[in-house]
């Protein structure tokens, strides 16, 4: 059996060809696969794990048994493992981990997945499968999940030689977290797992066909530089590309330097201070109205990784159109994806930013930092106050916001909701906002915000949830309470599927069809049979305290049913494919 | 004003020869077709084959359409884990050659006619029965193609094109390209 000696295997093996080295353990003893795998995962720094056991996985979980130094999380669902582990490696930086079984298993973690990989997440997800020689046969919870996820990881594995395990686990870490980040899937069957071989230690991976750091192009930066300096009206426009580079200083200090306004994306929150006088905070369909003014009205568009989404721009042709754009991105394909920039700067946002401030002349403020402001003040993010019986939604992310001081990890999930704390949890931090962008996968905050506190346990984790989207994977409450994690969660309760609810009222003529979630279960007596504390919250002066209460509490999960008014609509809002002279927003009343 | 990409879908265009060298592995063909597929983007033709360096495979991909596309396409490839080089061939001074193997009625009368065809285009005969010959013929898709409409009035019984395979003239590789 091809599983018995690994060296006289008769199943294909394959070599990355490129000059990783690896050293035998110290002992020469023979391992099984399995642990092999486990002991890569520890060498490469990983100490948590999120799964759940099924057959063919047996042999990985069988090592966790005794094998120290990894800790597991055993989560309800695949989908909260791959969120998990997600939230875990966005509030961290480091790559998440999770487990699952073959078949169902695997196929569950395939939205977690996906959701990794649009948001350029570094996580790895290692499935068990059938035997190899059941390949390909449709054997019990057989799924082809290497096929499946193909357009979704960044690579994937389907490890057929037990004695490659040390080395596709370095890889996968290696590939996940260089570069443009992403999801690697590595795909074990069981006998590969069973079979016994000697235990290595990859100290050093290089992989022939894959060199992240390859493409580095700045031949433009003088010009870039020049256009900066000659620019009468310019905005630095931030995505997700800032954190994972971990350009916070760099973006600051340009800001800093030459007094540019700075508006940043949904994924971008927190790469620069959104509380600083320059910071314009979120621009795009619901971003604050004079972060898009800013934009509509700039004639230099300084874009440090982000990817002109369809979101941010609305109507294509009509953004920015009396400005030039200056992209500055490590991934060689989002330059010109959507627009063709002016100058085009292909690097690691951090490096590429290192060498451009130098040549960047120190600027004063200028009357373009005045109209700006002038914007800020005529159109600022507002709900209405002085109402004592109505509790707005916003108002619970604005007091979040100052209960917290702007310095908790925030997790939202996908609607309304998400946007209100994009709007009013306004990040100091990088890594604090957790958050599906790309994918905009309902579901993903609770678990997310899990993982998060799993892997930052130093600052208070909040959930600002949807009722819709708390109901999709509330089961996580289990693992949280189970492993004392203190998550808070705010659930903005309007008793609908708000977001598609706002635009049926505003697109679909008020045909309100399948948004109702008055049947919802009571969330106070469900976080109650969790074992988690239940607070319900209806009045606008009640929210300080609740939250108050809550990050008081440290051995457990925290639910606060936020009652808001059912039929509050997230404004400013410019509608999808549209522009901003469509934009939808009110002046204070 | 920034200038908008190209909004997608296969348009008429200049016809691409693509390079792609990746290691050679199970999956990697997957990977490649399905960059092409998502983009809409169809392919002429394509050779897969081991190279001088049997870990390495060489994919020749031909196909036709919006260079910007195709752009997008080419950098995406090279993102590819398995992908070691992508080169587009197109604007380079290359050699192409396809390879044909067409099974062709070749009734006893006709016979003489069909081998003088044969010979001027210096294609050969691999294999004859009583009622066909099967031709092979080596050139570039102009030849061949040249070549199957002077057989086509014979009866063409089954016709298989390896698809284009390229090198850049000289000494360069596509290694170095
Ligand atoms: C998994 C998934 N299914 C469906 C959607 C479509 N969708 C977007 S927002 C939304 C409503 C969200 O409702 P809720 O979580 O209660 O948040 P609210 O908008 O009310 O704040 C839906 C159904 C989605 N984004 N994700």
């Amino acid at each position: 059996m091809a599983s018995s000696n690994p060296k006289k295997s008769s199943i294909q093996t394959y070599q990355t060809k490129g000059s990783s080295s690896a050293r035998p353990r110290d002992d020469g003893k023979l391992v099984s696969g399995a642990r092999a795998l486990l002991l890569a995962l520890k060498d490469q720094g990983c100490d948590v794990v999120f799964g759940i056991p099924g057959g063919v996985m047996l042999p990985a979980y069988d090592v966790l048994y005794d094998e120290g130094g990894l800790s597991h999380i055993l989560v309800g669902h695949e989908q909260g493992a791959a969120h998990m582990a997600d939230g875990y490696a966005r509030a961290t930086g480091k790559v998440g981990v999770c487990f699952s079984t073959s078949g169902p298993g695997a196929t569950n973690l395939v939205t977690g997945i996906c959701n990794a990989m649009m948001d350029s997440v570094p996580m790895v997800a290692i499935t068990g499968q059938v035997r190899t020689t059941s390949l390909g046969k449709d054997a019990f919870q057989e799924a082809d999940i290497t096929g499946i996820t193909l357009p979704i990881t960044k690579h994937n594995y389907l490890v057929t030689d037990p004695t490659a395990i040390p080395r596709i686990i370095a890889e996968a870490f290696y590939i996940a977290s260089s570069g443009r980040p992403g999801p690697v899937l590595v795909d074990i069957p069981m006998d590969i797992g069973l079979a016994q071989i000697e235990s290595e230690k990859i100290e050093d991976v290089r992989i022939r066909s894959y060199n992240p750091d390859g493409i580095f192009n700045i031949d433009n930066i003088e010009m870039a530089a020049r256009m900066i300096d000659e620019a009468e009206r310019p905005v630095l426009y931030i995505g997700g590309g800032a954190i994972s580079s971990g350009a916070y200083d760099q973006v600051t200090e340009l800001a800093r330097k030459t007094n540019i306004p700075v508006t940043n994306t949904l994924m971008g929150k927190g790469a620069f201070d959104e509380t600083a006088e320059l910071s314009l905070g979120m621009l795009g369909m619901h971003g604050t109205a004079y972060a898009n003014m800013a934009v509509d009205q700039c004639d230099l568009l300084i874009n440090i990784g982000a990817r002109f989404d369809d979101r941010v721009t609305g109507k294509l042709d009509s953004w920015a159109t009396g400005a030039k754009t200056i992209h500055i991105d490590i991934d060689p394909a989002e330059h010109g994806k959507v627009y063709i920039p002016d100058v085009s700067l292909i690097g690691d946002c951090k490096q590429v930013l290192n060498a451009l401030i130098p040549l960047v002349k120190d600027r004063p403020r200028t009357a373009w930092n005045e109209q700006v402001d002038a914007w800020k003040t005529e159109f600022p993010l507002w709900y209405p106050t002085g109402q004592n019986e109505v509790l707005y939604p916003q108002h619970v992310c604005d007091e979040l916001f100052k209960a917290t001081d702007g310095e908790a990890i925030v997790a939202t999930g996908v609607g309304q909701h998400q946007m209100w704390a994009a709007q009013f949890y306004r990040c100091k931090h990088p890594r604090s906002f957790v958050t599906s962008g790309g994918l905009g996968t309902m579901g993903f905050g609770l678990p997310a915000a899990i993982g998060a506190a799993v892997g930052v346990t130093d600052r208070p984790v909040w959930l600002v949830d949807g009722d819709g989207s708390f109901i999709m994977t509330n089961e996580e409450l289990m693992p949280a309470v189970q492993h004392k994690i203190p998550v808070k969660i705010a659930i903005i309760n309007n008793f609908c599927l708000g977001m598609v609810r706002q635009w049926q009222q505003m697109f679909y003529d008020q045909r309100l069809s399948a948004v109702d979630l008055s049947y919802q279960p009571d969330f106070v007596k469900l976080a109650d049979a969790y074992g988690a504390v239940g607070i319900k919250v209806q009045k606008p002066s009640e929210v300080r305290a609740a939250i108050d209460e809550a990050n008081s509490v440290t051995d457990r999960p925290v639910v606060i049913d936020f009652q808001v008014a059912p039929e509050e609509n997230c404004l400013p809002m410019i509608p999808a494919g549209q522009t901003i002279q469509q934009m939808l927003v009110e002046k204070p009343r | 004003m920034p200038t908008i990409a190209s909004k997608g879908g296969q348009q008429l265009g200049q016809q691409h020869t693509i390079t792609i060298l990746v290691e050679n592995r199970p999956g990697v063909l997957a990977r490649v077709a399905g960059l092409f597929a998502r983009r809409g983007y169809n392919v002429d033709s394509l050779a897969v084959s081991i190279t001088e360096d049997p870990t390495m495979s060489r994919m020749t991909v031909v196909c036709t359409g919006d260079a910007y596309i195709l752009d997008q396409i080419t950098k995406q490839l090279s993102k590819l884990v398995d992908v070691v080089k992508v080169a587009d061939y197109t604007d380079m001074p290359m050699m192409e050659r396809e390879l044909a193997l067409i099974k062709v009625n070749a009734e006893t009368p006709r016979r003489g006619e069909i081998m003088q065809l044969v010979e001027i285009f210096r294609a050969s005969i691999i294999d004859i029965s009583e009622t066909t010959f099967t031709v092979e013929v080596t050139g570039d898709v102009e030849k061949i193609s040249a070549f199957e409409q002077l057989l086509r009035p014979y009866g063409i019984r089954e016709l298989v094109r390896t698809g284009r395979i390229a090198l850049v003239r000289g000494a360069r590789t596509a290694a170095q390209s």
